[in-house]
């Protein structure tokens, strides 16, 4: 079991201020995303977390029990770092053994558990080989392997797939998705990369600028999000944001509307505008449109539309799909109902 | 693109390197060479290189005036002491640096080596005066402590390089994964920084078996180390070449061996960081 609970937390580094007064309930078996842009304080508050970093005030708490000026090794969570932090002068064996040798576990122990450990993450024949013998992948699952064998209350992963290649990321993400289901454990995980938060987690947190903006599960950030920087932040491609007349006559500061949710048609429409450049994906097609008095518009379209530079389209956004936010980015009116 | 590299110019390089290579090693074969030749030859003029009557006589005199065991012991205790020393305070100084730096951490490591910039003999006089009132003039206490104190700069910035390079990850993982400072220490830190503790300790071991200054000055007889050794064959009676070089070599040889033999490791110390 583990409950965490982070109240009036806030870390300064010289006068600088990371995180603010951040409040955060996490929820026992939850995996938990922190999203946000570069320094938005999402790392810092995970090191908050772990205890690699000393809050500059508020309290953490893990079971009810207060463990804000507690060392690391006792708050009892794994870590799983970016740059994996393999120990380069061990084994894989070594490795993954590690923390058992710090718990004092006896020999039988330490084997049997390493033993089981290599079985799950596929590493049965590569404990005899030191980290450099490794591919990127293989780094991974033996950090990953570490952390498990010590039983944590929670697991916490610091963008842990950066460093891998595009296909190696989508197959460590769906193991990470299965090892969270087979061993019901609390993850934290760190990531800039909206599209592993919104495939991984249970809970998005979106941080910016050292403050919560808004937590919730990843369809309810797409369908209702809190303000102006969450609704660009989830959502990929991003949400368009239109301003000026067009969102006055909605009585909005700004309108936002989703390139899926917007109506590609030869003629009439609400808008018209003139095709750039053309994303194909397959499935998807994605089209950059120039539409006069609105601007630059992103629209999904089938993967077969043959659309070229410089041809005129008439845009039609889906009338219930559209965001209203007001002048401070506040949202005033989502897609199912005033906010 | 690679550049590519003629033949011509490659043996140019080569044959420079060798040149300049014999030019630095010819000094230590001529004292060599001179060992081996009675003290009219060693002042012969023409100087005969190879083609001389060949003798050990240098060697057995220099055995019967001098105890030669008893400098070498000396050598190796201040060497050795100070390095042992010099380590237990620089390990933990660079640590600190490394991995705990502060603003002025910058401030304090050019400091530190600036002291490396002022000249022995400016300190001479103090140093004496403290030496002789505390009864460790001609003790091996007094070259350890002038020792240490002299080489510890050069020993915290090689291992504070050396620090630098290990990522902080891997000790902070090390602390997630339950280890303590002294496990940190033992079981991570350690193992990593092997080659720059022995490229440091072999270093310190070379400047402080070399040392002359300091050995001439503190020194007498009981604690003279190889060093005050040599200089005891340049004596006002006159210059014997040939007694003074039996005397040379047999101080650099045991350097000179350890140096060859660990010249890998200290290669790598020294430009550590410096490559990737």
């Amino acid at each position: 079991m583990c409950h965490l609970r982070l109240s009036n937390v806030s870390k300064r580094f010289g006068t600088q201020e990371v995180i603010r007064d951040l409040d955060l309930s996490i929820e026992d078996g939850a995996f938990v995303v922190f999203v946000g842009p570069s320094g938005c304080g999402k790392s810092t508050l995970l090191r908050l977390i772990a205890g690699l970093e000393d809050a500059s005030a508020g309290t953490i708490e893990i079971d009810d029990e207060d463990v804000t000026q507690l060392p690391p090794a006792r708050r009892g969570l794994s870590m799983v770092f970016q740059s994996y932090a393999l120990y380069p002068h061990m084994t894989v064996r070594a490795n993954i053994a590690f923390p058992l040798r710090m718990a004092g576990l006896d020999k039988a122990a330490v084997d049997r558990k390493v033993t089981e450990a290599a079985r799950v993450l596929n590493l049965t024949d590569y404990l005899s080989r030191k980290p450099r013998q490794l591919s990127g992948g293989q780094r991974q699952r033996v950090a990953i392997g570490r952390a498990i064998v010590r039983e944590p209350k929670a697991f916490l992963f610091d963008e842990p797939l950066s460093n891998l290649d595009a296909a190696l990321r989508v197959n460590m993400r769906l193991e990470i998705s299965e090892l969270h289901h087979q061993l019901g454990t609390t993850m934290i995980y760190v990531t800039h990369d909206q599209i592993e938060a919104m495939t991984m987690a249970d809970t998005i947190v979106v941080l910016n600028k050292g403050v919560v903006e808004q937590v919730g599960s990843p369809m309810e950030l797409y369908r209702r999000p809190a303000n102006l920087f969450v609704a660009g932040f989830i959502g990929s491609p991003r949400m368009n944001f239109i301003n000026g007349r067009e969102a006055a006559k909605l009585g909005a500061e700004v309108i936002g509307v989703r390139p899926e949710h917007i109506t590609l048609s030869p003629d009439g429409g609400t808008w018209r505008g003139e095709v750039g450049v053309a994303e194909h994906l397959g499935s998807d097609t994605f089209l950059h449109i120039k539409v006069d008095g609105v601007g630059q518009i992103t629209a999904r379209a089938p993967g077969e539309v043959d659309l070229r530079h410089g041809e005129t389209i008439s845009l039609t956004p889906e009338p219930g799909k559209m965001h209203l936010f007001g002048k401070t980015g506040e949202v005033i009116r989502t897609p199912e109902g005033v906010s | 693109m690679a550049r590519t590299v003629s033949t011509q110019r490659k043996a140019a390089v080569t044959v420079l390197a060798w040149v300049i290579g014999l030019l630095i090693f010819f000094p230590i074969l001529w004292t060599v060479l001179t060992s081996f030749k009675t003290e009219g030859e060693a002042i012969a003029n023409p100087p005969s290189f190879l083609f001389f009557d060949w003798t050990m006589e240098n060697y057995t005199e220099v055995q019967e005036r001098s105890n030669y065991l008893r400098h070498v012991v000396n050598s190796v205790a201040i060497s050795f002491g100070s390095t042992l020393i010099g380590l237990i305070i620089a390990v933990p100084a660079a640590w600190a640096m490394a991995f705990s730096p502060t603003k002025r951490t910058k401030g304090i490591l050019m400091w530190m080596l600036s002291t490396k910039m002022l000249p022995a003999v400016g300190v001479l006089m103090p140093i004496y005066l403290i030496f002789r009132d505390l009864g460790l003039l001609d003790t091996l206490i007094a070259l350890i402590i002038v020792m240490t104190m002299v080489n510890l700069p050069i020993m915290v910035w090689m291992l504070y390089t050396y620090f630098k390079e290990i990522p902080a990850d891997i000790l902070e993982a090390a602390r997630m994964d339950g280890a303590g400072l002294r496990q940190e220490i033992v079981y991570v830190l350690a193992p990593m920084a092997v080659p720059g503790i022995a490229s440091t300790c072999l270093l310190n071991i070379i400047l402080a078996w070399n040392e002359a200054f300091w050995s001439l000055n503190l020194t007498a007889a009981s604690a003279a180390p190889l060093t005050a050794f040599i200089a005891s064959y340049s004596s006002p009676e006159g210059l014997f070449w040939a007694k003074l070089s039996a005397a040379s070599t047999m101080a650099i040889a045991p350097i000179l061996v350890l140096g060859w033999f660990s010249q890998r490791q200290l290669v790598r110390g020294l430009t550590f960081g410096a490559v990737k």
